[in-house]
């Protein structure tokens, strides 16, 4: 059997989708006695991906310019880049966020919440700045292939990684399909 | 002349984070900080939502907390109704809340921290995690598998699925238990209790091996938080806070409807991660830690008798004043692993818990609702306010991890100062300071993490802030 590499990331998710890559229990062992090599991902510390990376799993949505980065360099390094989840594949439940505009987001985050003493927005350099509108992954590069749900079930994407490991193509139909 | 090293993205935590350390000429540590580079807008965008659909919408906060998130919406639901639900309705809760204690605390413990203490600080970060730990000891890797279904599990069983239920509601519950699926998680409980002893003979071997590690690393006095039963013992449902100082008094116990008059929140400008303290003692003398740690140290015992002989010797690690090494954590999240287990199977073999008696239907009667939990991490606070047709007008939160912000930071700069040494930089020294962060498991959920630069980047900067000079390292 060959190897498959695999890599992921989480952007403007809430790590719900790797929760649920977890939950394929026993069956991520079998996946890995298999030939699936987990590389550069949030659980492993590789901090990027190897440049043979063959499948790159993208969680969340793209929300700030450190994300758009990051998708773009994910892009890069794998061949095959699957959106993982309802953010990631439609933008998801952050959207919400976009009918407000940002500095009203951030005043109630930093300023008016009341446990807030004192509050003042963040503006270090070293945070990510934030897109006027939370977007999908394919609006900022090409996905090969999508995995709906929120999050997606265990099933699902051991369906997906299973087919790409026995050299076939998925195809997602009936329960493995879930918009919610 | 100053050099800076960033570590980014901090990997084996849920959540993204940077860190950046200043080292002067001599290559010691002069500043080092934590930043927490996540928003997401929960507390604005939730305004104008039916307030019975918070439930539903706020667990996509987190998913490794789904049920904490999940449960604390649905106090602050019932608050609203002004209504006590039914007995067997808050047991089922409490089981769902069990489960996640489980299965997220073995999964700290083993698949995430675990590499550290089980392969080495310094191993090859290609196998230091849980694929490397698949490979060195499958058969410790596959207890680790198990024991995390098995929290999953109940969550499944009880809630309908195991991320994201829907099965809270204001005034109960939407669904009873079976006696089938009763079944099936009680015959497991004995099982999965011996694995968890197998992770804290891992712990406690660790701690002797290297004590003198485990009483420096990241130690330091802080405050503790904690909800506690009135007799004073480990509480996560349902209970007072208890906030305690830093010499181990009981401050206070205070009903959590009145946090706001004892916790406040500080913004720093590096950070979108807000800074708790308690307000009475001011800032910075009110920064304390929750989560295990803090648990464990504000608690007077635990009820189940198995956690609670455990309990008994974490409090001889200081003498019974509370324990400030952070490393500790690890012990003290097992413990409570073994609690979470005891517990479930209390509430299983209680009659009520199959009862169909889940759910009490009631009007919106106040205009505010407050709900508090303790999540694996530590308390976590939902405040709601209403209009008299249950539309929500503002929302307060307060998440269990931003409590431990501000000994999270002062870990990285304590670690960073007692491990780096800036003329013989090693990848382990910088595993030690990511180590720090994964003591207090922090559930940073979302956000962004620096991935497009280099994992490893020291930059040289001249006194006016010019880069002169940098090295970059895969
Ligand atoms: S799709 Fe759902 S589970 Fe996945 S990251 Fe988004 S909110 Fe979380």
């Amino acid at each position: 059997m060959k190897k498959i590499k695999i890599a992921s990331i989480w952007c403007e998710g809430c790590s719900g989708c790797h929760m649920s890559f977890l939950d394929m229990d026993e069956r991520l062992v079998e996946l890995i006695n298999k030939g699936l090599e987990i590389n550069a991902t949030p659980i492993t510390d590789l901090k990027i991906p190897d440049d043979d990376t063959d499948i790159g799993l993208i969680e969340g949505a793209v929300a700030t310019d450190h994300h758009e980065e990051e998708v773009k360099m994910m892009r890069e390094k794998c061949k095959f880049i699957v959106a993982i989840g309802d953010c990631a594949v439609f933008g998801g439940i952050v959207t919400m966020r976009n009918y407000i505009p940002t500095d009203e987001l951030l005043k109630r985050g930093y300023i008016e919440t009341e446990s807030t003493v004192e509050g003042k927005i963040p503006t270090s350099p070293e945070l990510g700045k934030h897109l006027p509108k939370v977007k999908a992954v394919n609006e900022i590069i090409k996905v090969d292939y999508y995995i709906p749900g929120c999050p997606p079930s265990a099933d699902a994407i051991y369906y997906v990684l299973n087919e790409i490991l026995e050299g076939r193509k998925p195809i997602l139909t009936g329960d493995f399909l879930k918009y919610e | 002349m100053n050099k800076k090293i960033t570590i980014s993205p901090v990997t084996r935590i849920e959540g993204h984070a940077r860190v950046t350390i200043f080292l002067n000429d001599e290559g010691k540590v002069d500043e080092a900080y934590l930043h927490i580079d996540q928003f997401r807008g929960f507390e604005k965008f939730s305004e104008g939502r039916y307030f019975a659909e918070m439930p539903i919408i706020t667990p996509r906060i987190c998913g490794i907390c789904p049920v904490s998130h999940h449960l604390a919406s649905a106090k602050a639901t019932d608050d609203i109704l002004g209504v006590d639900i039914p007995r067997p309705a808050k047991l089922l809760r409490e089981l769902i809340h069990m489960g996640q204690i489980i299965q997220s605390h073995s999964m700290h413990f083993f698949e995430l921290a675990g590499p550290d203490l089980i392969l080495g600080w310094d191993a090859d970060p290609r196998i230091r995690n849980v694929a490397g730990l698949i490979q060195a000891n499958p058969e410790l890797a596959l207890k680790a598998v198990k024991l995390r279904r098995f929290g999953q599990r109940i969550i499944e069983l009880v809630a309908g699925r195991r991320i994201h239920p829907t099965f809270a509601i204001p005034g109960g519950v939407n669904q009873a238990f079976d006696p089938k699926s009763r079944d099936e998680i009680l015959k497991g409980i004995d099982e999965m209790i011996s694995y968890v002893e197998d992770g804290i003979s891992i712990a406690t071997k660790y701690i002797e091996d290297n004590k003198e590690v485990c009483d420096k690393f990241a130690s330091f006095p802080t405050g503790y938080m904690g909800l506690v039963k009135d007799d004073g013992s480990l509480e996560l449902y349902d209970g007072k806070i208890r906030f305690m100082d830093k010499d181990g008094n009981v401050v206070k116990d205070f009903k959590d409807k009145y946090y706001l008059k004892y916790i406040g929140e500080r913004v720093e400008d590096w950070s979108y991660l807000k800074f708790p303290y308690y307000k009475p003692l001011g800032w910075p003398e009110g920064v304390y830690r929750v989560g295990p740690l803090g648990r464990l140290n504000v608690v007077d015992k635990i009820s189940t008798p198995i956690a609670n002989e455990h309990l008994k010797n974490f409090k001889k690690i200081n003498d019974g004043k509370p324990v400030e090494g952070s490393l500790y954590f690890h012990y003290a999240r097992l413990i409570e692993a073994i609690y979470g287990l005891e517990r479930t199977k209390e509430i299983l073999e209680d009659p009520e818990c199959l009862s169909k008696d889940v759910l009490l239907s009631g009007k919106v009667s106040n205009e505010e609702g407050i709900g508090v939990i303790e999540a694996p991490r530590g308390t976590l606070i939902h405040h709601y306010w209403v209009d008299e047709k249950g539309t929500i007008e503002k929302v307060n939160l307060i998440v269990a991890t931003g409590h431990n912000n501000w000994a999270m930071s002062k870990s990285v700069e304590n670690v960073a100062k007692g491990f780096i040494d800036g003329k013989n930089l090693t990848e382990g020294m910088l595993n030690r300071v990511e180590g720090a962060i994964r003591c207090y498991d922090p559930c940073l959920s979302c956000s962004t993490h620096a991935i497009g630069k280099m994992p490893l980047l020291i930059e040289l900067y001249d006194s006016n802030g010019n880069l002169i000079n940098f090295v970059k390292r895969d």
